[in-house]
């Protein structure tokens, strides 16, 4: 019953949030509207509105996580996205996996700022809410799931499984079957960062609408200007939260997801980075709005830019229309016409609130000149925007070839093939023009300048930039020139900056944000040009071969293969494949394979050996381990010729469902990072299973020596033994074990298979040693003649193909994301500080 | 003129030299009688083929060779005017690649063979959920 009612009460909660939507939308517009002596009242009965939309909302949170976390699987929603074994953080994140979910996250993002808004607004309350919560009623619209005259509006989280597949044969036979077991999460992203990148990600997606909702406030009202003293605050917010989000995905794709690099141009990137970008240009105009019309009007311009191209890229990314062009799965989720009008339905009402007042927005007559600050923010933020331009452009050839089909003309242009060195020739000019403009644009912030005075400001800078630009061309052996540009503006703007951040700590550390988060800046131009143009892939086999006769050159082989236990050079290495591993619960680091026993439930092992760490044993031989048998870790040993060595993890995840996904091993050093990945291991689905052959019976007896697939063997010894891990033995079971020496190539190793014979009848536990493809059983004893027999069984020898690639210097590219977001926090504070000012003086 | 139209008049410019310069580099897909007719002309540009593994009537893949040491391999693959070709990649076989609907190939001809330097695959929904698979109830 309960369980029923939990999806008609998240239902009902996602009626009432829209509807509440609707309702607070109007009641905040009357607030506007209505003469004076009204507004109180219509503002109250607003807010009231709003606090049950928000506690609505929250129920459609709630609801949702009781189906995940219950595994009530008859909802689509869990069975497509969880399972029985995933942990509490996983639940998390299998809660905004799915497209409902993603937009469920949205709106209680924005129910959040809502409620922000509120409690620290006075004059600004009624108009910026009434833009607000439209907004929230058409994104709540995206998970309504109702239909109406045939349409379907919105797609709902609380879908029941035999609705959603209502052709299911199996609904037929029983139409109250629910699945024992879930889908489960997409191995991809059972990470952490899938923990904390989407709530990031979103949080900068709803604070977007935040700026917007004032400026059309602003339009609205007839504040033309003031809209953006509140607003400011918020763009930096934004700004910094979205930028933030952006460059967690970028590091995760780095550390977890294999593409080889953080950073793919893909167009889902491509939908969020345009946007930062235009947002950043818009908050460089809204400092200058009071000296400048044309800031005015480009800050309303961006502002709305900004939110439009947020919309637009959830177009793009949930329409289904990317499809081909991009190695994210999309699905077409059927709201694309549901988005089209969102789209178009916010665009519309910025054109017409700003055309109705475009007389009215201040011109100033005074003619721009080359040495004011605005001229140079005018200048970078420009930069920006073409910078954004260039990559949307390729990013909607889709759309493009889509419109055109519509019309009748075929078009199929694609982005061009190696679509990271496309965009990066475009985007490394612009970073030039954003480094040097950044790095000169702040001393013209700071003084009034002219032309003695700026030759003064920029002498010391440049000279300090030559010279250390210099030092690290010889050092590093750059020669290529747009990365010599690059170092030299990069470090030009670090050096610039850093001066002004000197003479700004006689003034107030508040005012400082601009320089910091413009180190930051100058950072990553370097740390990306460094560790994107100079990656190096050294696991390089330079074989100097044909690959074959039908091809005219030599082709290098970007990878190597390593068999277990056989040590191979590379480049300065020694390599050392050693094995798989795999983590269990309450056991730091990682379980070697080789001594667990997988059981009939394949998230239980047993422990053959005991497991010790820092000297103290944390499970004992039989003890039944909790394991993810999903990640297989794979041992790699780096030695280097000085001695020193290190070990890497790489990672390979299987699921039946959603086939092998490869994660690297990262060896970080200061000035490098080592990225080791995997192409192939054998043996990891059910079709490529590793297969044992029966080699050889053999008969012995004690001490008689005989050979195991060539390997010298000895029996030692034949003893009773009364416990064996995993087994209960009655008092009428008998388990015999044999102990065999086996000499291999580099070690002496020991097998020890038993002989069981248990509730009367006879068994076997098999015992083997991977690195040398054996195993043995023991199958019979001969009290007559005191023999043992044995099988013997081998198999082929366990290899992983590898692929390392070095890094340089990327830490100087995550040291200034972290200047970059600190300087946004002092920026931030500073901004906020003079809202506050300016509010209680009762001017807002 | 004001400086402010000069400037407008150059970042226009910049905007519509992105646009010339975007457009003629943007590639379209060819087949692989094109893109062997580029090679013929000299022009060694990469190129995106797409297309489908060759399969035999009953859906098993054909031509796949893997090299001894599994550090390369090569395929046939059937263009949409359904043309054979052969295709080498240096690199070991992608882990989905024999159950793939459509596989891109970028690169270009060398000789008789086409060596890509990266292959695209398009699987059949793999993350989607169209089928429910019912192993125990």
């Amino acid at each position: 019953m309960l369980r029923s009612l939990i999806g008609n009460l998240g239902q009902v909660s996602i009626l009432l949030a829209f509807v509440t939507a609707l309702i607070s939308a109007f009641a905040f517009y009357k607030a506007v509207t209505v003469p004076d002596l009204q507004k109180r009242g219509w503002l109250k009965y607003a807010q009231s509105i709003f606090y049950v939309h928000a506690a609505a909302v929250v129920a459609i949170v709630v609801c949702l996580f009781i189906i995940i976390h219950n595994h009530y699987f008859e909802y689509h929603y869990a069975w497509s996205h969880s399972s029985l074994h995933l942990p509490l953080h996983y639940m998390i994140s299998c809660f905004w996996e799915g497209q409902e979910g993603s937009f469920l996250l949205w709106i209680f993002w924005q129910v959040v700022l809502g409620g922000v808004i509120l409690n620290t607004n006075k004059l600004w309350k009624a108009p910026v809410m009434s833009i607000f919560t439209l907004v929230q009623a058409f994104l709540v619209s995206m998970i309504l799931g109702v239909v109406i005259f045939n349409v379907k509006i919105g797609s709902t989280p609380f879908i029941l499984l035999r609705d959603a597949m209502a052709d299911a044969p199996v609904f037929e036979l029983n139409p109250d079957f629910k699945p024992e077991d879930g889908n489960g999460l997409n191995p991809l992203l059972q990470n952490y960062w899938m923990v904390i990148h989407p709530p990031t990600l979103f949080l900068g997606f709803a604070t977007t609408l935040v700026p917007f909702a004032y400026c059309m406030a602003g339009l609205w009202t007839g504040r033309l200007k003031e809209w953006i003293r509140p607003a400011l605050p918020w763009a930096l917010f934004s700004a910094m939260v979205l930028g933030v989000g952006v460059l967690m995905g970028a590091y995760w794709a780095y550390e977890t997801l294999n593409f080889g690099g953080y950073w793919n141009w893909d167009p889902v990137e491509n939908a969020v980075y345009v946007p930062w970008l235009v947002l950043v240009a818009s908050y460089h105009t809204m400092i200058t709005y009071r000296k400048s019309s044309t800031a005015l009007t480009a800050s309303m311009i961006l502002v709305v830019a900004t939110f439009v191209l947020i919309v637009y890229s959830t177009f793009l990314t949930r329409s289904g229309i990317l499809g081909e062009s991009s190695v994210h799965s999309f699905t077409a989720s059927g709201l694309d016409q549901q988005l089209l009008v969102y789209l178009f339905v916010f665009i519309l009402i910025p054109v017409v609130l700003m055309v109705r007042r475009w007389d009215q927005i201040p011109v100033s007559k005074q003619e721009i000149s080359t040495y004011s600050r605005e001229f140079w923010i005018f200048m970078g933020a420009a930069t920006l925007c073409l910078m954004g331009f260039q990559v949307i452009l390729p990013t909607s050839y889709p759309v493009w070839n889509k419109l055109m089909s519509l019309i009748g003309v075929e078009s199929n242009v694609a982005i061009p093939a190696d679509q990271i060195s496309y965009y990066s020739q475009f985007q490394l000019w612009f970073g030039v023009g954003v480094a040097l403009l950044s790095g000169t644009g702040q001393f013209f912030w700071w003084k009034k300048m002219d032309l003695a005075k700026l030759k003064d400001a920029l002498l010391g800078p440049i000279l300090i930039t030559l010279v250390v630009s210099t030092l690290v061309l010889v050092l590093t052996k750059i020669s290529y020139l747009p990365y010599i540009l690059i170092l030299v503006s990069g470090v030009y703007t670090i050096v610039a900056n850093g001066k002004i951040l000197w003479g700004l700590k006689k003034q107030s550390w508040r005012l400082s944000g601009g320089a910091i988060a413009h180190i930051g800046i100058g950072m990553m131009l370097v740390g990306i040009m460094f560790s994107s143009g100079y990656s190096k892939v050294i696991s390089l086999n330079n074989s100097g071969l044909l690959i074959s006769a039908e091809l005219d050159d030599e082709i290098n082989l970007k990878n190597v293969i390593l068999f277990l236990n056989e040590p191979r050079e590379m480049d300065k290495y020694s390599l050392l494949y050693q094995g798989r591993y795999i983590e269990a619960k309450g056991v730091s680091g990682y379980v070697p394979v080789e001594i667990l026993a997988s059981t009939n439930d394949p998230y239980h092992w047993i422990a053959m050996e005991d497991i010790n760490r820092n000297d103290q044993v944390v499970h004992q031989s039989g003890d039944t381990l909790e394991i993810q048998p999903e990640n297989i870790y794979f041992k790699i040993l780096y030695q280097e010729k000085d001695g020193k060595d290190f070990q890497l993890y790489p990672r390979i995840q299987v699921n039946a469902s959603m086939g092998q996904v490869a994660s690297p091993g990262i060896k970080r050093a200061l000035t490098k990072d080592l990225y080791t990945h995997l192409s192939y291991a054998p043996f990891m689905t059910e079709e490529d299973q590793r297969e044992w052959t029966h080699a050889d019976s053999t008969t012995v007896t004690i001490g008689q020596q005989f050979f195991i697939n060539d390997y010298i063997a000895v029996l030692e010894s034949v003893s009773r033994v009364d416990e064996l891990p995993g087994i209960t033995l009655q008092n009428d079971d008998v388990a015999v074990k044999a102990r065999i020496k086996v000499s291999g190539p580099q070690s002496v190793e020991f097998l020890e298979p038993v002989f069981l014979i248990k509730d009367q009848r006879a068994g076997r536990i098999p015992d083997g040693i991977t690195d040398l493809g054996i195993r043995v059983a023991f199958s019979k004893i001969n009290p007559e003649t005191n023999s043992f027999n044995f099988d013997i069984y081998t198999t082929q020898k366990d290899f992983v193909i590898l692929k390392a690639i070095e890094k340089p210097f990327i830490n100087i590219l995550w040291v200034g994301t972290l200047l970059l977001v600190f300087g946004f926090i002092v920026a931030i504070n500073r901004r906020y500080r003079e809202f506050v000012l300016s509010r209680d003086k009762g001017v807002e | 003129m004001k400086k402010s139209h000069i400037l407008g008049i150059v970042i226009i410019a910049i905007a519509i030299g992105i646009i010339i310069s975007t457009a003629g580099d943007a590639s379209s897909y060819v087949t692989f009688g094109q893109a062997k007719e580029m090679a013929s002309v000299g022009n060694m540009e990469k190129i995106h083929v797409v297309g489908m593994l060759k399969k035999d009537t009953e859906g098993n893949v054909m031509g796949v060779e893997s090299a001894q040491n599994r550090l390369t391999f090569s395929f046939v693959m059937v263009d949409s005017e359904l043309k054979e070709q052969k295709v080498f990649f240096a690199e070991p076989m992608p882990v989905d690649f024999l159950k793939s609907e459509q596989v891109v190939v970028i690169g270009a001809y060398n000789n008789e063979t086409f060596v890509a330097d990266e292959i695209l695959l398009k699987c059949p929904s793999k993350y989607q959920e169209d089928e429910i698979k019912f192993t125990s109830n």
